[in-house]
């Protein structure tokens, strides 16, 4: 049951990003396409400027248009800002269902229903939990925002490519990203995949055809979605520097990523210049994701694509540029996709991603409706994948990896209990952690310490899991090629 | 790791479901809430504030005490809690005083109260034989049956968005209910007792208890050919279930005795001075009555076979609750509706005497009379079709007959709880929770009687679906016409005499049944 919808009623209202889109609204409706993305004395670029790709503005000027038929006064330039009614609550709430309805769910549904080797009860299973899923819920819902369209198109991206329907899956993943240019952190998988797969049918042959026509198709979908900012280098430069603001720092805020961690140690975002700091955030996301992907375009194969696109996306987001709490979200699909497989760290992760944005659900008052939900999503999984059953060294995909560190090690036998102790003492340092922000004040000295320390841990939580996730890619090979498995 | 595994896994599914549901009613904390709200708060700061004396007779607010004593003290021990969380909602002069924090109380309360609930379903599912059951846990009746009743969506509502204490009364009723089927009379006797003392609309289904334990539990055994046998009749189960009920009495109404107050108390528990149907009409017998009476009487003005000026000018539907005259028909009086209810009550009542079934002709019985009640009582409220609709549950799961007479009364009495809820923000989520449950009781039920011959005719089909175009008209297509000015009632009088239809059929054809059911012996009694 998606529980999502319901939280629509009675939420205190946003300001911030549900303001951000209401104010989209008003400026794709009233202003001329050419003026969407520049400052002038119609759309000041300091109060909410468009800072995503040309899809959001599209989508934000068809809902303008049904705003207009419902209530005019919803985007009326200038006079609109910083309106809320019961009305337009609902009105923006029900966009973001219906953007929900459209494209995530029935992805969501389709991706269930194609799984191999898995009973109709464990698909229903997979697809309420994945539905259920907190983060998005209460991201989408509660601090209002439409990830659910990325999101939902990236995954069309993903089922199109993996069951070979490679050029309507390429498409749908160029929307996604004309969506949201975060999208890109899922980009180097496809790009490895498809080049595998390319590769693996012959550069002299259909490879050549089929790389030619995948080129084809991203160049169009850009080119359609960017059309009307083509016409002046000027426009199209303008839309790149608000999408992509190097001019900021390493990070803002606080989020759960290697630099903020960092920084608790060692301020590098004051010590180091600003191009400095540029160059590691690009040398360590690269180095960290590139043995994932050369893997992948060596031996492409669905399962080795799902395992790196996590590994993709959680490198990007420990040490990428600007990256927002938010951004979690992009690791979480992927890790959704791969639920069935290896439920238990599957949930684990889902779970603590869900923890990572605390201090955010906090701001915007939604502590009860994550407490619920992240009780009832954890109750969907552990009672349709019986998780707690499934933490040997095979169900965990760590056979291989555990027998290879035997030769070395013979004691490696305890690689289960160990992971299942972390797993208890996370869930007690993340609810103690919950408790200890909700009901005491920080010391005076420290007004973020509490922020800082959902921070780190959940950080170091990560890393655990780039790791882990890691193992599974890199020993997977071995197995694949001894027992020439076509997966 | 392994213990909390076994806790979370495949065994404890209905721990899952309880908790899956208290989580959505968390979740439903901080939707509307109705008038209802005021009033249990109103009643929290009389019984917490003054002494008993006064109980009923303060009358600062509009909301009177209405309920017995029983209920008053259940209040009384809330308040206790309740001080902790907002002393201000314990002082009677605060009207329609909600801070945050008496929000969250009551809501909370209505949730751990509840707990009862679910006690009394888990006692109801070991009553259902499972011989019918598949090997998948979803196709067992017990399975279906906790979540149509822990998820039944009209209680749902009712409770946890409108703001009622149903939840922990019906779990009462459900647990009477399933002593009878474990054969414990008494204290299903002693439970319905303090039901009764909780909430007075039970008085509905006491013919059937009443009959019941009087003819099943007193006459301890039968005829071989079903029929009674007088010289078995025990003298001593028939004192003590009277003395539990004189018991239970005293202990309600015995300080009100002594006060002398018990013709108020009763004044306040009956009011007749209200009209025949209030606001918005339940979707009954009368409400088919009046809206024939509105046609006849615009067809005699298009005529001109009435006078204009002979019409009394109070209209049925414009919202106040006061008494008023029927314009063709002959008006209706309580008494009338009394007669009414009575004469539809007796032949199942007269079943329950001749052809007794055990427990399960009992709860037919109780159906009946609480749907009879329904169709025919004096300012009947919509809420009311829950009463049958819970105990109806039990039997969905038993035979393919009552499977779908379940699912059109169930299907038409949530329908006809939407106009409980008109703010525009709940307007998805009840829409989202009736597909759900409708579609889930309905695809449930097919599974497990797919054996048998389909579940519903296509003129029940017919009508079922067309309760999805019906509230498109009524939600989304009418506030928009010129008519939403001049005829705002319109939208209520479809709905409620759509419905009516609805619940009017599944009544008469649960009476055919359980009046041609055969006997458990050979001979067929009248």
């Amino acid at each position: 049951m998606n529980s999502g919808p319901k939280q629509g009623a009675g939420k205190p209202p946003m300001f911030g990003d549900y303001e951000a889109q209401r104010h989209w609204q008003e400026i794709t409706f009233n202003l001329p396409i050419k003026q969407w993305y520049f400052n002038s004395s119609d759309n000041n670029l300091q109060y909410w400027g468009l800072d995503y790709p040309p899809l959001t503005a599209y989508h934000s000027f068809l809902c303008a248009y049904v705003a207009k038929f419902i209530n005019p006064d919803w985007i009326a330039l200038h006079t609109s800002r910083g309106y809320e009614s019961q009305a337009h609550k609902l009105f923006m709430r029900a966009t973001v269902l219906i953007a929900d309805l459209l494209i995530y769910i029935p992805a969501v549904v389709l991706y269930c229903c194609c799984l191999k080797e898995v009973s109709t009860k464990k698909k229903i299973a997979s697809a309420l939990c994945i539905l259920l899923y907190p983060g998005l819920i209460l991201i989408d819902y509660g601090h209002f925002q439409y990830n659910s369209v990325s999101l939902g198109f990236a995954l069309w991206g993903v089922l199109g490519v993996s069951y070979d329907w490679d050029l309507l899956g390429s498409l749908a993943f160029c929307l996604a990203i004309n969506y949201k240019q975060m999208e890109l952190y899922h980009s180097l998988p496809f790009f490895c995949f498809l080049l595998g797969k390319c590769f693996k049918k012959g550069l002299k042959g259909k490879g050549l055809v089929l790389l030619i026509k995948l080129t084809c198709t991203v160049v169009a979908s850009f080119v359609l979605c960017w059309l009307p900012f083509f016409t002046e280098r000027e426009q199209t430069l303008q839309v790149l520097r608000r999408l992509f603001p190097v001019d900021r720092g390493l990070f803002e805020d606080k989020v759960a990523n290697i630099w903020c961690s960092f920084s608790v140690f060692l301020k590098i975002r004051d010590i180091l210049p600003h191009h400095i700091q540029i160059m590691i955030s690009f040398c360590f996301t690269f180095l960290s994701l590139l043995p994932a992907c050369i893997k992948l375009t060596l031996h492409p194969s669905p399962k080795g694509f799902r395992f790196t696109l996590v590994s993709c996306a959680l490198s990007f987001f420990l040490f990428s540029f600007q990256v927002h709490e938010k951004s979690i979200l992009l690791v979480s699909l992927p890790v959704c996709l791969v639920l069935s497989e290896i439920p238990f760290m599957s949930t684990w992760f889902l779970l603590v991603s869900t923890f990572s944005m605390l201090p955010l659900l906090l701001k915007d008052e939604l502590l009860m409706p994550s407490v619920v939900t992240v009780m009832a999503f954890f109750i969907a999984c552990a009672t349709s994948f019986s998780i707690f059953e499934k933490t040997s060294e095979e169900e965990l995909q760590l056979k291989c990896f555990s027998t290879s560190v035997r030769k070395y090690f013979t004691c490696f036998t305890f690689l289960p209990k160990i992971i299942q102790h972390l797993f208890l003492m996370s869930v007690i340092a993340m609810i103690l952690l919950t408790m200890m922000t909700v009901t005491l004040d920080p010391p005076q000295k420290l007004p973020d310490l509490f922020s800082v320390l959902v921070c780190f841990v959940s950080c170091l939580h990560f890393l655990f899991f780039l790791v882990y996730f890691n193992i599974i890619i890199m020993w997977d090979s071995k197995n694949g090629r001894s027992q020439k498995k076509i997966n | 790791m392994a213990a909390f595994g076994i806790a979370t896994g495949g065994g404890n599914w209905f721990s899952a479901l309880a908790l899956g549901v208290t989580l959505l009613k968390c979740l439903l904390i901080p939707t509307y809430h109705s008038t209802d709200f005021e009033v249990h708060r109103n009643w929290l700061a009389i019984t917490h504030s003054l002494p008993i004396s006064q109980w009923y007779y303060e009358a600062t607010s509009e909301w009177t005490l209405d309920y017995p004593p029983f209920f008053a003290w259940f209040e009384y021990a809330l308040s206790h809690v309740a001080k902790y969380f907002d002393q201000e909602m314990l002082n009677v002069r605060n009207l329609n005083y909600s801070s945050p924090r008496t929000l969250l109380f009551q809501r909370f309360s209505v949730i751990f109260t509840d707990a009862l609930f679910v006690y009394a379903v888990h006692e109801c599912c070991k009553c259902i034989d499972g011989k019918k059951a598949g090997k998948e846990l979803t196709e067992k009746p017990k399975f279906i049956l906790s979540v149509l009743l822990l998820w039944n969506f009209g209680l749902l509502i009712v409770d946890h968005i409108h703001f009622q204490y149903n939840g922990f009364l019906s779990g009462l009723m459900l647990l009477s209910i399933a002593r009878f089927f474990q054969k414990r009379h008494m204290e299903g006797a002693f439970l319905f007792a303090v039901l009764l003392h909780f909430k007075h609309i039970y008085l509905y289904i006491a013919p059937a208890y009443g009959v019941y334990l009087l003819r099943s539990y007193c006459f301890t055994a039968n005829k071989p050919d079903g029929s009674i046998r007088w010289n078995s009749f025990s003298f001593v189960r028939l004192i003590s279930l009277g003395l539990i009920v004189f018991l239970v009495s005293a202990v309600s109404l015995g300080p009100f005795l002594a006060l002398n107050q018990l013709p108020q108390v009763f004044s306040r528990l009956f009011p007749f001075k209200r009209g025949l149907c209030h606001a918005y009409w339940a979707p009954n017998f009368w409400a088919l009555y009046s809206a024939l009476d509105k046609v006849l009487s615009v067809i005699g003005l298009e005529l001109k076979l009435l006078d204009p000026n002979k019409i009394p000018k109070a209209s049925m539907t414009s919202g106040l609750v006061q008494q008023f005259q029927h314009t063709v028909l002959p008006s209706v009086t309580p008494l009338a509706t009394f007669i009414c209810t009575l004469i539809a009550v007796l032949p199942s009542v007269f079943c329950l005497w001749f052809k007794p079934q055990g427990p399960r002709g009992f709860l037919r019985c109780l159906i009946l009379c609480a749907l009879s009640s329904f169709m025919f009582g004096w300012h009947v409220h919509e809420k009311a079709i829950l009463l049958a609709v819970l105990p109806m549950s039990l039997l969905s799961v038993g035979k393919a007959v009552d499977a779908s007479i379940f699912l059109i009364l169930t299907t038409t009495g949530h329908y006809s709880l939407f106009p409980l809820l008109f703010t525009a923000a709940e307007l998805p989520i009840k829409i989202l929770l009736m597909l759900l449950f409708t579609i889930y009781s309905i695809s449930s039920l097919k599974t497990l009687f797919r054996k048998e011959k389909p579940l519903f005719n296509w003129m029940e089909t017919f009508y079922l679906l067309g309760l999805g175009p019906l509230e498109v008209f009524c939600e989304f297509v009418f506030p928009f016409t010129s008519w939403n000015l001049k005829y705002p009632f319109i939208p209520l009088l479809l709905t409620s005499v759509y419905c009516a239809v609805g619940i009017t059929y599944a009544w008469f054809k649960l009476y055919v049944s359980v009046l041609t059911d055969p006997p458990v012996g050979k001979t067929k009694k009248q």
